[in-house]
């Protein structure tokens, strides 16, 4: 179960991960963490010292660091590899395709800074379509944890799953939304806050954010449920159709392209539902990422709880 | 090596053609080309070389065979059913919808098949990681990786190249069929590999030259290669693109051919030959 902890801010995330490996390779020798030179960035030249036998230091070769995953799970073991998120899925598509999900090998990718994480490494290294390309894999798990507890506890229970699993994470500290050790289940939404009038869904940095907004709008009289939908993939349509009903109307709010990801997912659950509430999605809308601060791209990109919170209210005019 | 052991190199080399030939003759189109440079080899790592328990496919302690070219599949579909891993009648089954042999090798599918490869380069990586599972175990297989000269186009092979070398990770036999041919043509005409032995031995690799068509020289030179301790190894093998099949030496379509009249009297003649040399000497 979990539980709502007070606001705060976490670990860092990339923190939360090399820690959450360490801790599990106390117990167990199978589980591997390679990088392709992005060590310093990631924090895995940490396990590097701590576990030198469970790390792996492939060089600046993504599509090759997917294969020797591959081939170690053949061989029993569970890696864990990191990259940048743009170079843990388009770069790598068809690797982690064919010897990751149709090879039927387990591998588990955390790519991070995704989307506007990305901040000054800019354009070329942001990625606005990684759940779009891995919820389009066969068997694929797609998940985009919210803070500190959620992102250890995907990682140990990747850990214990076959299969292909992808966690795209801010590689900086998110607000704290879960109190530690919650635990949670896998393709099932998380409603973190009661409402009536409208229903908000969002994941991962952006929790914190929809959350806010939804608190500013109880001030003004309209009530928004707010739901964690951490996991992509497997997608809990259920539940979206079950929130939505009576609600007037239903709100995506994702770090990522409206195509594609959150907001498609919803799109697809509602229409096939038969739903007939109006939805808007709020995320970056097919245009490609750029340079700047954090705070800077949010705004550029809409992704604050101002423009929640304008949406909200011009569609329920 | 002693005669009788080559004659059964030579005759497993035989059988492995026939048996190939006869099921790319009756699917009437096959990847002929790529599947007949690799026959010697396969006889002699299924006859000599490799550790492997065709009752127990997934037997934890065998050597692993990764066909990174994964177009020569029907080679390997034939020599595993003769070596036992599954009835030969099943080789009359390629690529037919359900089949348990796809065109290119998939793990999922076939008996004694341990990576699915296809999109050239990846079978490199995926050999590099099974090859460190094993140093992590300190065991003593090998992982026999088997690659097209036309392959090396794809920039991941070398990615994994470099990472095998810098580990000195001789648990991998890099193995190049150096057929010289590639889909669209020579490779000269391609994309020039200039001389892969020298790149090789540039990227680290303790490489050895041997004649393809040579049952003795592979088997020598994979000899070799298990004995080196302090660096990865590579065999590059001078083999002919449909090796075996002179008809196809000068034809274009060598890659993947089409059955016709023409073809079949060309490779029924191969079969006769090559059963008359299994028949002259004492049969399988």
């Amino acid at each position: 179960m979990w539980k709502l902890a007070p606001a705060g801010t976490g670990k860092e995330m990339r923190t939360v991960f090399v820690e959450t490996l360490q801790d599990m390779m106390k117990d167990n020798k199978k589980i591997m963490a390679l990088e392709a030179d992005l060590g310093s960035a990631s924090g895995f030249n940490k396990i590097q010292k701590s576990n030198p036998d469970q790390f792996i230091q492939v060089g600046i070769a993504e599509a090759n660091m997917v294969g020797i995953a591959a081939g170690l799970s053949m061989r029993g073991y569970i890696p864990f590899i990191h990259t940048f998120a743009p170079f843990a899925t388009r770069r790598v598509l068809d690797q982690v395709y064919l010897e990751g999900a149709y090879a039927k090998n387990t591998i588990n990718i955390f790519g991070s800074d995704p989307g506007v994480c990305v901040a000054a490494n800019g354009g070329t290294h942001n990625t606005f379509e990684d759940i779009a390309v891995m919820r389009s894999i066969p068997e694929v798990m797609v998940f985009a944890p919210a803070d500190e507890a959620q992102l250890s506890w995907t990682i140990r229970e990747c850990a214990k799953l076959k299969g292909v699993h992808y966690i795209r994470a801010n590689r900086k500290g998110n607000p704290t939304m879960y109190a530690p050790g919650s635990t949670f289940e896998i393709g099932k939404g998380n409603v973190i806050r009661q409402g009536e009038d409208v229903l908000l869904l969002s994941m991962g940095e952006m929790l914190s954010i929809a959350y806010q907004a939804a608190e500013e709008l109880a001030a003004e009289g309209i009530s928004v449920e707010v739901v964690d939908m951490f996991t992509l993939k497997p997608f809990d349509a259920e539940l979206v159709r079950q929130e939505a009903a009576g609600k007037k109307l239903v709100v995506t709010f994702e770090n990522h392209n409206i195509i594609g990801g959150l907001g498609s997912c919803t799109a697809e659950a509602l229409a096939e539902a038969g739903a007939g509430v109006p939805l808007k999605r709020i995320g970056a809308n097919d245009v490609f990422g750029q340079v700047g601060t954090y705070e800077y791209l949010c705004q550029a990109f809409g992704l604050t709880k101002e423009h929640i919170i304008e949406t909200v209210k011009d569609a329920l005019k | 090596m002693d005669k009788a052991e080559l004659l059964k190199l030579k005759k497993g080399s035989a059988a492995i053609r026939i048996q190939t030939l006869k099921m790319l003759k009756w699917r009437r189109y096959g990847h002929l080309g790529g599947a007949m440079s690799i026959v010697e080899l396969m006889s002699v790592l299924y006859n000599k070389q490799l550790k492997y328990d065709p009752k127990n496919p997934q037997w934890e302690d065998r050597d692993y065979v990764v066909l990174s070219k994964g177009h020569a599949g029907p080679a390997w579909y034939s020599t595993l059913a003769l070596h036992g891993f599954f009835d030969p009648q099943m080789l009359y089954t390629l690529n037919e919808g359900g089949t348990k042999l796809p065109s290119h090798p998939d793990r999922t599918k076939t008996p004694g098949v341990d990576a699915t490869t296809g999109s050239l380069g990846q079978g490199t990586s995926v050999a590099a990681g099974v090859g460190y599972a094993f140093r992590l175990n300190q065991s003593s297989q090998k992982v026999y990786l088997i690659v097209g000269d036309g392959e090396l186009n794809e920039g991941q092979c070398w990615e994994a190249f470099q990472f095998i070398a810098h580990n000195k990770l001789n648990e991998v036999i890099v193995i190049i069929d150096n057929n010289k041919k590639q889909l669209d043509g020579p490779l000269t005409d391609v994309i020039n590999p200039f001389d892969i032995a020298k790149k090789m031995e540039a990227f680290g690799f303790h490489t050895i030259k041997a004649d393809g068509q040579d049952e003795e020289a592979i088997s020598d030179a994979i000899d070799e290669a298990k004995a080196v301790k302090d660096s990865a190894v590579c065999i590059v093998l001078d083999t002919i693109k449909a090796q075996g099949v002179p008809y196809y030496y000068d034809r274009s379509d060598s890659h993947s051919p089409k059955f016709g009249p023409e073809a079949d009297a060309a490779v029924d003649a191969v079969i006769a030959e090559l059963q008359a040399f299994i028949d002259e000497n004492g049969g399988m």
